[in-house]
């Protein structure tokens, strides 16, 4: 292995040496660097996609803050049985307004990617209130005292304009309507202009009817409470990608 | 430079690296075989799947994601073909079970048993979440292994109530009706609602108050009846409870029958259609119509 000992010249060489260290390191830059220029195409083209509503965006901090992610994973991996009990697998294009995403890679409870519309309000409450009330079987810990806190509007705004800077196309109209938004989809009746106002722009960003939920998710019209946040969130999780105008064959959407 | 004699350790006959620090020398020990094969291997292995898997990302523009590899493997393409599979070995059964009546059900055993089999397995997954394992039911969420049935419990019945749902407000052919929130919205007053409570107790064949249930006699046929009927039996066509049995979706003490007609219930069971395919669906009515009873 005489090719193995020309070590020798390249170290006996600073000059020599110091081109083969630029060299490697632009080797290795390029390979860990390059691929962040190709993101946009590991995202597919996709229908319905919309920025969080800030009902849903305040649950879904919620949900991190909790460590739901500890146990439920929001992914459908690629396999026949999951598709089948979960729904069409997950696409990158539906966690592209995660920051961070929530794919999670150990289950101990189902995988939440597509439980939005599955299960009614009622059940939610039920459910996170006392997990074993609904499913016996159940490990999960009960959430009750979501139902009892106020759920703090403070900074909203502030947190869709940082979500901006991190790509998320929330408008100036979104962030500046975002308090009357949160406010109008937990109360359904209260203001019909506001919720009009919440469905048009959110519908609008997501180029689809029908993507926008307004209840009284906690099903206390009184206040807003955590719990109302938490289950709107759960209700869109996986209802916003229009599948019907989804091309699985498309080789720009094959992985 | 390389021409320069190797310097070799006296005592192992190994050559060293030829540095020397304060007499010590190091040895040049060159690396085992074997660990150079698998350092070498692996890199060949990596070349290799390069050239066979999809590895290195295509620039935008091109059409595709990433070079596709001569394999063309895609983990999605093969999920596609999975299910394509197992579709095409439901169609048989499942295209005979589509267009199947009742009663063919009935008689032709293997088209029951992969209905049941199918409907049991597609239950679990989905509906027995609310409706409990074997459809035992909760409060709230309507037990379905009896033959008590708030809007339909035909196969017909069934399977319309698993396509559209019940209040699923998205779906026009949903099942619908709006019992109002007699306290919450001010119909009635508080001492009203208590006296139709003992009413209602009366009618479901226990104690009551007699001066309560008088009292209230008059304002049942006039709130009540419309849905509920003259007798308190209901009407399945509404959607409306039978109040004179024992059994209680929301609850059959006083307290749970005062909320009942204080704040409403007005439960929600989401529509199925679209989330499931026909199949699956025809399949859950013909199991959730075995649990409960088998109206005809």
């Amino acid at each position: 292995m005489a090719f193995m000992k020309r070590h020798e010249t390249l170290e006996r060489h600073s000059l020599l040496l110091t081109v083969g260290i630029l060299i490697v390191v632009a080797i290795g830059g390029l390979v860990e660097i390059a691929p962040l220029f190709y993101l946009d195409n590991t995202i597919e083209k996709v229908q319905g996609m919309r920025p969080y509503t800030p009902l849903e965006l305040k649950g879904r901090n919620i949900y991190i803050r909790e460590g739901c992610y500890v146990c439920h994973s929001q992914m459908v991996r690629p396999l026949r049985d999951e598709v089948e009990r979960y729904g069409h697998y997950s696409l990158a294009a539906e966690s592209m307004y995660d920051h961070p995403f929530q794919w999670g890679s150990k289950r101990t409870g189902p995988d939440l990617a597509r439980v939005g519309g599955k299960y009614s309000d009622e059940w939610h409450l039920d459910h996170l209130t006392e997990p074993k009330s609904v499913v016996p079987e159940s490990v999960m810990p009960p959430y009750a005292f979501l139902l009892t806190k106020k759920l703090r509007l403070d900074g909203i705004e502030d947190h869709l304009k940082t979500l901006r800077l991190a790509g998320v196309p929330y408008t100036d109209d979104m962030i500046a309507n975002a308090k009357a938004d949160l406010i109008a989809q937990a109360s359904p009746g209260a203001d019909y202009d506001t919720e009009d106002a919440l469905v048009a722009r959110y519908e609008a960003a997501s180029g689809r009817k029908g993507t926008v939920k307004i209840s009284d998710f906690d099903r206390n019209p009184a206040t807003i409470t955590e719990m109302d946040a938490l289950i709107a969130y759960l209700q869109m999780t996986g209802t916003l990608v229009d599948f019907s105008t989804y091309e699985a064959d498309d080789l720009n959407n094959r992985r | 430079m390389t021409d320069h004699k190797p310097d070799i350790d006296e005592v192992s006959g190994v050559e060293t690296t030829g540095h020397s620090w304060d007499g010590i020398k190091e040895l040049n020990t060159p690396l085992p075989r074997w660990w150079l094969f698998i350092l070498y291997s692996t890199i060949v292995w990596a070349v290799i799947y390069m050239i066979f898997m999809p590895a290195i990302p295509a620039l935008p523009g091109m059409g595709y994601t990433n070079t596709l590899g001569l394999r063309g493997h895609s983990d999605r393409a093969l999920v596609a073909q999975d299910i394509a599979k197992l579709h095409t070995e439901r169609n048989a059964a499942s295209a005979k079970l589509l267009g199947a009546s009742l009663s063919q059900i009935e008689t032709d055993l293997d088209l029951q048993q992969f209905a049941l089999a199918m409907g049991e397995s597609a239950f679990g997954d989905n509906c027995a979440t609310c409706h409990g394992a074997g459809g035992r039911g909760a409060k709230g969420y309507p037990m379905l292994a009896d033959d008590v049935w708030l809007w339909d419990g035909t196969l017909t019945g069934i399977e319309t109530t698993i396509r559209h749902g019940i209040r699923h407000m998205e779906d026009p052919a949903t099942r619908l009706n709006a019992m109002p929130a007699f306290g919450r919205d001010g119909l009635l007053a508080t001492s009203e609602i208590d006296d139709l409570v003992q009413y209602v107790l009366n009618i479901s064949g226990r104690e009551a108050a007699a001066d309560a249930v008088n009292r209230a006699a008059p304002v049942f046929a006039q709130q009540c009846v419309v849905c509920h009927g003259a007798d308190g039996k209901g009407n399945r066509a509404l959607g409306a409870p039978n109040l004179t049995d024992r059994d209680w979706l929301f609850g059959g003490e006083p307290r749970d029958i005062q909320q009942t007609i204080f704040n409403a219930r007005n439960a929600h069971m989401p529509a199925w259609q679209g989330r499931l395919d026909d199949a699956t669906i025809k399949s859950l009515a013909v199991y959730v119509h075995s649990l409960g009873g088998g109206e005809k």
